[in-house]
């Protein structure tokens, strides 16, 4: 059964097909990572697939299961979880908090308002193992508002992790961080569980090319090629693609 | 963790302070201290909404005002015990909550602010037309103080005992729901709506229900009040009552449970102090607002307390 399988999709913004005619299907345990300039309907497709706006046709199938018209939050619970290219915390609470919010989400405590939170030690459990595996500890305290912009990165990532998903959305991950903290994020993402399967969109290519089994390169909405890494490289066309829209360099 | 000890002692030292004095004092004073244990309340459960949730109301004196209303007409005119008419009108309360949330939730921020108000109005404008059930502009006079079996808490003290208990039931009740699995939803929804959608949180639900609980509280303060003075009019639903409680919150921190219950204190205190010298108090505390909103809007206990610390620091190094 594939993790995630997305027939004919595409989604207008007006007179603007954002994307058009998509179809992709991904294999259990696959890394795979989607590239293009700006404006070639990468995040708008994320937003499809994780349910934030509804397709204009087409179908997009979840484990085996038609979610087209589900709503997302419904979708988390099949074990779907995404970061978002925009750094998305609760900036007003501190690390420690942000992880037990996610965490409990998909427990059963998720809507006991007649019991102390404290008395979940499981969940609280959780949450500080999470922390202490992927060395944020020593913010647990701080509020995430002021913590560095790599920081929030990583906890961005961890977050989505909290729930157990068994397929991740990564949205840039990378954006934005200084070439250390690029290493620490391709670190982090190449030793995740190979029990999850990623989909990532990145801009950084060597980063993209590092991590990812398959690569699915798009363009004004549409899927140019696929291939391995290695065939994408060869691929020509995409060089014309690139020098005409130019890739950032993060 | 987001617990607020602080907050949580200085909530225990003001019902243990209330306790003890609450007899001592002249009648006058027991009167205030009541009111401020009752605005309590319903800062407590604004609290909930705006602070917790991230819902700003400028309608809540509607459920403050309609609880006292319910549970007015059913004692009087329909002749309930206390028990019963207090029942119905927080019922009265929290359905209204859950009618109007069916229709309100589909609005944010100040979108909500708007239709809350409208909301509170078209109740105030009820309480004043229709005068047959609810003494229009009179309103309802001469409810009884509650009798339970032999306890009667008609006198000043008794009745000051009784809304004691009243408050530190609702304030351990609304303590255990924000420090609740729930209540941290809350604040996540408060701070990022979307992080919330895709963690899996029906972010819906759990607005509706904070909606209710919320409406709930404030009828409580609503009987509460209606019971001090024996009497309810259109005004428990009026604007200005909103207004006032918006700014027990603004004047003792949003989303710190027992933050806008010292505000509230704050408030009666104002509210007696201005109100011997002048008869445009109003005015006064419009202005206190108007000053609170520019420059301590996380409140002013809030930006007195980090003053402090700043102080001690400076003076340490």
């Amino acid at each position: 059964m594939k993790p995630l399988e997305i027939r004919a999709l595409s989604r207008n913004f007006g007179g603007v097909r954002a994307i058009a005619d998509v179809s992709l299907a991904l294999d259990s345990g696959e890394r795979r990572a989607i590239i293009g300039t700006n404006g070639a309907g990468k995040t708008t497709l994320f937003n499809v697939v994780n349910g934030q706006i509804p397709p204009s046709s087409g179908e997009i199938f979840l484990f085996g299961e038609n979610v087209t018209r589900m709503p997302l939050h419904r979708r988390a619970t099949l074990g779907l979880a995404r970061t978002f290219q925009i750094t998305s915390l609760f900036r007003n609470l501190a690390v420690i908090d942000n992880m037990i919010i996610a965490v409990q989400a998909l427990t059963t405590a998720h809507f006991v308002f007649w019991r102390r939170l404290a008395h979940y030690r499981e969940v609280l459990g959780r949450a500080e193992a999470l922390l202490e595996k992927w060395r944020l500890t020593e913010f647990r305290h701080e509020i995430v508002r002021n913590l560095s912009y790599g920081t929030q990165r990583q906890l961005e990532i961890v977050m989505a992790l909290a729930g157990n998903p068994k397929l991740l959305l990564l949205d840039e991950p990378m954006a934005g961080l200084s070439a250390a903290e690029t290493h620490l994020a391709t670190d982090i993402i190449l030793n995740l569980d190979r029990g999850i399967t990623v989909l990532l969109i990145e801009h950084d290519l060597a980063a993209a090319f590092k991590i990812a089994d398959r690569i699915t390169a798009m363009d004004q909405g549409r899927i140019v090629a696929e291939g391995t890494p290695e065939e994408i490289r060869q691929e020509a066309s995409l060089q014309k693609i690139y020098a005409r829209g130019g890739v950032r360099h993060e | 963790m987001a617990d607020n000890r602080w907050g949580l002692w200085s909530a225990i030292a003001f019902v243990l302070i209330a306790a003890a004095i609450g007899g001592m004092i002249p009648p006058y004073d027991t009167g205030l201290l009541t009111q401020m244990l009752i605005y309590g309340i319903f800062a407590m459960s604004l609290d909930v909404l705006h602070g917790y949730t991230g819902m700003p109301s400028l309608g809540h004196a509607a459920y403050f005002g309609l609880a006292a209303y319910v549970a007015a007409i059913c004692s009087l005119k329909l002749g309930w015990g206390f028990e019963a008419a207090g029942a119905a009108g927080i019922a009265a309360s929290a359905l209204a909550a859950a009618l109007f949330h069916l229709l309100a939730l589909r609005t944010a921020h100040s979108y909500y602010l708007m239709i809350t108000l409208a909301f509170s109005q078209v109740l105030w404008s009820l309480a004043v037309s229709w005068t047959d059930v609810t003494g229009g502009d009179n309103g309802l006079p001469g409810v009884l103080r509650p009798q339970i079996g032999s306890w009667s808490f008609g006198s000043t003290i008794a009745y000051f005992y009784f809304a004691l208990a009243v408050f530190v039931v609702s304030a351990a009740m609304l303590y255990v729901f924000v420090t609740s699995p729930f209540g941290y939803a809350l604040r996540g929804i408060r701070d990022n709506e979307m992080r919330m959608r895709a963690l899996g949180y029906h972010v819906w639900a759990y607005k509706y229900l904070a909606s209710i609980v919320s409406a709930a509280f404030a009828g409580v303060a609503g009987e509460l009040y209606m019971y001090l003075n024996n009497f309810v009019s259109p005004s428990a639903l009026s604007v200005t009552v909103s207004a006032q409680v918006l700014m027990m919150i603004l004047v003792g921190a949003a989303g710190t449970l027992f933050g806008p219950v010292l505000g509230a204190g704050v408030f009666v205190i104002l509210q007696y102090v201005l109100s011997t010298y002048t008869d445009r108090w109003l005015f006064v505390i419009g202005v206190i607002y108007v000053l609170l909103a520019l420059y301590a809007p996380q409140g002013a206990l809030i930006y007195l307390r980090d003053r402090l610390k700043a102080r001690q620091r400076r003076s340490a190094g």
